[in-house]
């Protein structure tokens, strides 16, 4: 299917790991240089990526531009890489937080500025990698790879009174999941095997299989959706497992945030549609009372708990709960419509929450705090900054003409016609997030200077500015013209809910009760 | 069934154990002919384990039986003889600095190592229980001289003396094992002991007494929980290098002796040992682990680690079918290259000044030597079990080998340790990178120390990222072990 036969997916993943290679050899005090080859190169790969959506054939829902070479053979595991229309904007997004979260670093870490280079590309690598990976060795190698970089610089880097705790709660939370998970998949692994006699963790093999699935809990593929389901659930994170969340997102530095929030969520939701959704159908219709639940409390409990608090930082990290609810709901009203916004959504969520961040970094960068009641009346001072800010706060709260609205909208008309309540829920959750945001707004940005020490701010540099354009400009493009990113991603979402339908059928002709909870669409 | 016995021939088949055995006889002479030459030892040391190692190569091929069936010659001897060199390797090149910063006789500490070593080697070879004995008895005497070489060190005599009761009771219970065994069957053989078993279909309770008298010995060598109790105090006493070769090399042998014994001699009851060692597996991951939290010292903590690994894999031996023992023996070697490499950087940090065996001994690394705490934290990766390191790929193996044989709980409960380890690995790779130091960082500049250091990264790391030799190298080991 690579026409050119040109390996553009493993360049894409692998030349972040090539600059973080190259910067072992450059020394320590060199730290413009370490800068430059990290921004050089994370823009490079941005550039590289974006000829993903060139090459991309949007009429398709197969996996295109794939990569294949066998690894381990005493296994079945190769190296399998390939994009579809669900993972396409994901690459891109991530290739371009990773290269903002870069630019916005530049003056706010002077602390061992090459190992916090070297995790950072590190990062990159084993996030677009879990994105692109066919194969559940070479994706389990990327999910976990991820987890390390992450680790230190939430640790390192990370603000000094709590980065501890938060670094290993993030840890211990993500590695449980997965570990969990990898259970999951040597069980299916197996299964497989046994059933075909050919040993293979090629993701687009195991998906053609049918695994045995009865109404009952303790089923093979129920089970086996569990240990997916908590490692992803974690990784979103979903209502009850939210915890490491808050703290997490908090205490990382800047571009720790951006990426935990704009694309280590995603892996998650990533997660849910691709093998959730793409490989256990029976159990997933069997489980949607209990996602839906668990994403309409995450809607309305993380927007409750936005409007209390008194950290801006925590208030956006609360924030992802609620959006990444709005994404759970509309991934499991399992229709195009659901399924495609909230895998749109993902990409908008990354935009503005990323964004979100970037905009506490650029003033706690000013002032060392993130408290709300230290600022008030910003607007007057930083009238650029307030301008950026107001963009992406509506982006976020879903106005029409910006992206989130598209997401929203695609979700709640999912949602809409499976059950009317659920998206009444949801419209709850939506204007809870106006009432967050627009207060906190309202509160840092709007009336006279409260605080002395903010009179005198300066305004967003060049540099600064360029941080939080590039966003601002997709927020526009998605919210006035969605079409082209809409169009990319509807076949792969076609084959996975036409999957979806197939199953309904043998779920419906089993006895169980929990079934007559799922309304007629 | 026996092959005569040729003295001649049968000799040559043991060559590498012939060598070997010489040559710790010359540098235990040496050590005292000539005292001053102290490099001699640690060459002649080194070219003792090289040369024995090519003799190893000089054997692949097809299995023998020689010394009347009492010595074997197959892929799965030959698998942990490796094994045992290469640990012996790692210990030589840790100890070539250290032991003149512990002030103790060199020659005699390598020549004792040595013979150790070999003692390892007949065990690997054992095919006669006896001869199996006689074998972990030469590493086990062999040890506790090791254990009590800091004299002048309280810790290190307790130690010692520790290790000797605890040892010397455990051989008492497998020579008792191996009596009954002998009563019932009327041969030592380990092949003729399960034929005569099959036969008599026997269901004597005095069986059940021989393998639960066998599982307790062996237990004792591999350190599972309930035997493990000498461990943490042991490995805290005796010098680190020591320590280094009871959790790599001591080990490794016990597996390769309980493998031996239980497959070759009492496969006819595995449904019984079976359930046995699930719960020996589960106690013994889930002790390790919960304890090692708790440790500041660096040496205890990688103690209770290696408690928890042995429980890891018990997982393989419990699960029995040739993918579960495969995955014991690639677990073995994988886990003796990051063992060896985490000890290897506890005696990075000892100095002439410092100790440097507690965990905030680490304090500030990173910053200091940058290079060197990240083939620490390689180490630590590779002992959680994350990808892309050896590590991952043994627990990987081991969990697929679970779950295909239906083992979902052994699997459940493996993963939910594997959460567990990671917060004491991480608490280390945190002091590291995050904590400051409270006074400069002094580390070791051995060279022959940074070579343990990079072979151990190397290995961690190949094995990690293209495992596909060393699956099919221990499956191939498997060869004459299982029918």
């Amino acid at each position: 299917m690579n026409v050119l036969n040109f390996p553009l997916l493993s360049l894409i993943t692998f030349l972040p790991l090539l600059a973080a290679l190259l910067l072992l050899f450059i020394r320590r005090e060199r730290e413009g240089l370490i800068r430059g080859v990290s921004l050089l190169f994370t823009v490079l790969t941005f550039i590289v990526s974006l000829w993903l959506p060139v090459l991309f054939d949007f009429g398709s829902g197969e996996m295109q531009l794939v990569e294949k070479a066998s690894w381990i053979e005493a296994m079945g595991v190769s190296y399998y890489m390939g994009v579809d229309g669900i993972s396409l904007w994901l690459v891109c997004l991530s290739t371009l937080l990773s290269a903002l979260s870069v630019l916005c670093s530049w003056d706010s870490i002077t602390d061992r500025v090459k190992e916090y280079y070297i995790f950072l590309l590190l990062l990159e690598t084993g996030m677009i990698g879990v994105f692109l990976a066919l194969d559940f060795f070479l994706f389990y190698v990327f999910w976990e790879i991820v987890l390390v970089p992450m680790y230190f610089l939430i640790g390192i880097w990370g603000h000094p009174a709590r980065r501890l705790y938060a670094a290993i709660k993030f840890f211990l939370y993500t590695l449980f999941g997965s570990v969990v998970m990898l259970l999951g998949i040597l069980a299916v692994y197996f299964y497989a095997g046994n059933q075909t006699g050919r040993y293979t963790f090629d993701i687009l093999e195991l998906m053609k299989i049918s695994y045995p699935w009865s109404p009952s809990l303790v089923s093979f593929q129920n089970l086996v959706w569990l240990s997916f389901f908590l490692s992803f659930a974690i990784k979103v994170p979903m209502f009850p497992f939210h915890t490491w969340l808050p703290d997490a997102h908090t205490e990382a530095p800047t571009a720790g945030s951006v990426i935990l929030a704009g694309i280590l969520l995603k892996m998650g939701g990533y997660g849910f549609v691709r093998f959730n959704l793409g490989m256990f159908p029976e159990a997933t219709w069997y489980f949607v009372p209990f996602m839906v639940t668990l994403s309409i409390v995450a809607i309305i409990y993380g927007a409750m708990v936005c409007l209390v608090q008194q950290d801006m930082k925590r208030l956006i990290a609360f924030s992802s709960v609620s959006h990444m609810g709005f994404v759970t709901l509309g991934m499991f009203a399992l229709n195009m419509q659901g399924v495609q916004g909230s895998v749109l959504q993902m990409v908008n969520h990354g935009l503005s929450t990323g964004a979100l961040f970037l905009i506490v970094g650029l003033i706690y960068d000013r002032r060392h705090t993130r408290m709300i009641a230290d600022f008030g009346g910003l607007s007057t001072v930083m009238p650029i900054f307030a301008t950026l800010f107001a963009i992406i706060m509506f982006s976020s709260i879903g106005l029409p003409g910006l992206n989130g609205f598209v997401g929203e909208f695609l979700i709640l008309v999912g949602a809409f016609h499976v059950d009317w309540r659920w998206a009444a829920f949801a419209v709850t959750g939506i204007v809870l997030g106006a009432a967050y945001m627009l207060w906190l707004y309202q509160r840092t940005m709007f009336g006279i200077v409260t605080h002395r020490e903010n009179s005198d701010l300066l305004d967003l540099n060049f540099r600064e500015a360029m941080t939080l354009i590039p966003i601002v400009i997709l927020c526009f493009w998605i919210g006035l013209y969605p079409a082209p990113f809409l169009r990319a991603i509807e076949p792969s979402v076609k084959k996975v809910v036409t999957h979806l339908d197939k199953a309904r059928k043998v779920v419906e002709g089993g006895p169980s009760p929990t079934l007559s909870a799922v309304p007629k669409r | 069934m026996t092959a005569a016995f040729n003295p001649g021939v049968d000799t040559l088949h043991a060559l590498p154990e012939v060598f070997l055995c010489t040559m710790a006889i010359i540098v235990l002479i040496l050590s005292f002919a000539v005292p001053d030459r102290r490099g001699w030892m640690e060459g002649l040391s080194v070219a003792a384990v090289v040369g024995t190692g090519a003799l190893l190569l000089w054997q692949l091929g097809e299995p023998v039986s020689a010394f009347s069936g009492m010595y074997l010659v197959d892929n799965f001897a030959l698998f942990f003889k490796a094994v045992f060199l290469i640990s012996t390797l790692f210990v030589i090149l840790m100890s070539i600095n250290y032991l003149q910063l512990e002030r103790v006789p060199v020659g005699e500490f390598y020549a004792v190592l040595l013979f150790s070593t070999l003692g390892m080697m007949f065990i690997a070879s054992g095919g006669n229980l006896l001869s199996l004995y006689v074998g972990l008895e030469t590493m086990s005497i062999s040890i506790y001289v090791l254990a009590g070489f800091l004299k002048r060190d309280r810790k290190s005599n307790e130690a010692a003396l520790k290790y000797l009761l605890m040892g010397a009771f455990t051989s008492g219970v497998i020579l008792y094992g191996i009596a009954l065994l002998y009563g019932l069957t009327g041969t030592l053989d380990i092949k003729q002991t399960a034929a005569t078993l099959v036969q008599m279909n026997l269901s004597n309770p005095a069986l059940l007494l021989a393998m639960v008298m066998l599982t307790a010995g062996f237990g004792f060598k591999i350190a599972a929980v309930p035997f493990h109790m000498y461990v943490p105090d042991v490995y805290e006493g005796a010098m680190t290098t020591v320590t280094a070769f009871l959790a790599v090399g001591s080990e490794a042998a016990g597996v390769a002796a309980l493998l031996r014994v239980f497959l070759g001699a009492i496969p006819q009851i595995q449904g019984d040992w079976a359930v046995l060692f699930w719960i020996l597996s589960v106690l013994t991951m889930t002790v390790g682990n919960v304890l090692a939290m708790a440790q500041r010292n660096m040496k205890r903590m990688l103690a209770y680690s290696s408690i928890a690994h042995i429980g890891y894999v018990l997982i393989g031996f419990v699960v029995g079918t040739e993918q579960g023992i495969s995955a014991m023996l690639l677990y073995v070697l994988i886990y003796e290259f990051m063992t060896a490499g985490a000890f290897a950087m506890v005696i990075y940090l000892r100095t002439e000044t410092v100790k440097g065996d507690l965990i905030e001994d680490f304090a500030g690394l990173a910053r200091v030597r940058p290079v060197a705490a990240a083939a620490m934290v390689i180490f630590l990766m590779s002992l959680t079990g994350i990808p892309p390191t050896a590590g991952f790929v043994g627990k990987f193996y081991l969990f697929g080998a679970a779950i295909n044989s239906g083992y979902i709980w052994l699997a459940v409960v493996a993963a939910v340790n594997t959460a567990i380890s990671l917060f004491y690995y991480m608490r280390v790779a945190m002091v590291m990178y995050m904590l400051e130091s409270p006074g400069p960082v002094s580390v070791s500049s051995s060279r022959p120390l940074y070579a343990a250091l990079i072979f151990a990264v190397l290995g961690t790391l190949i094995m990690g990222i293209y495992p596909g030799p060393f699956l099919d190298l221990a499956q191939a080991s498997l060869m004459g072990l299982m029918k």
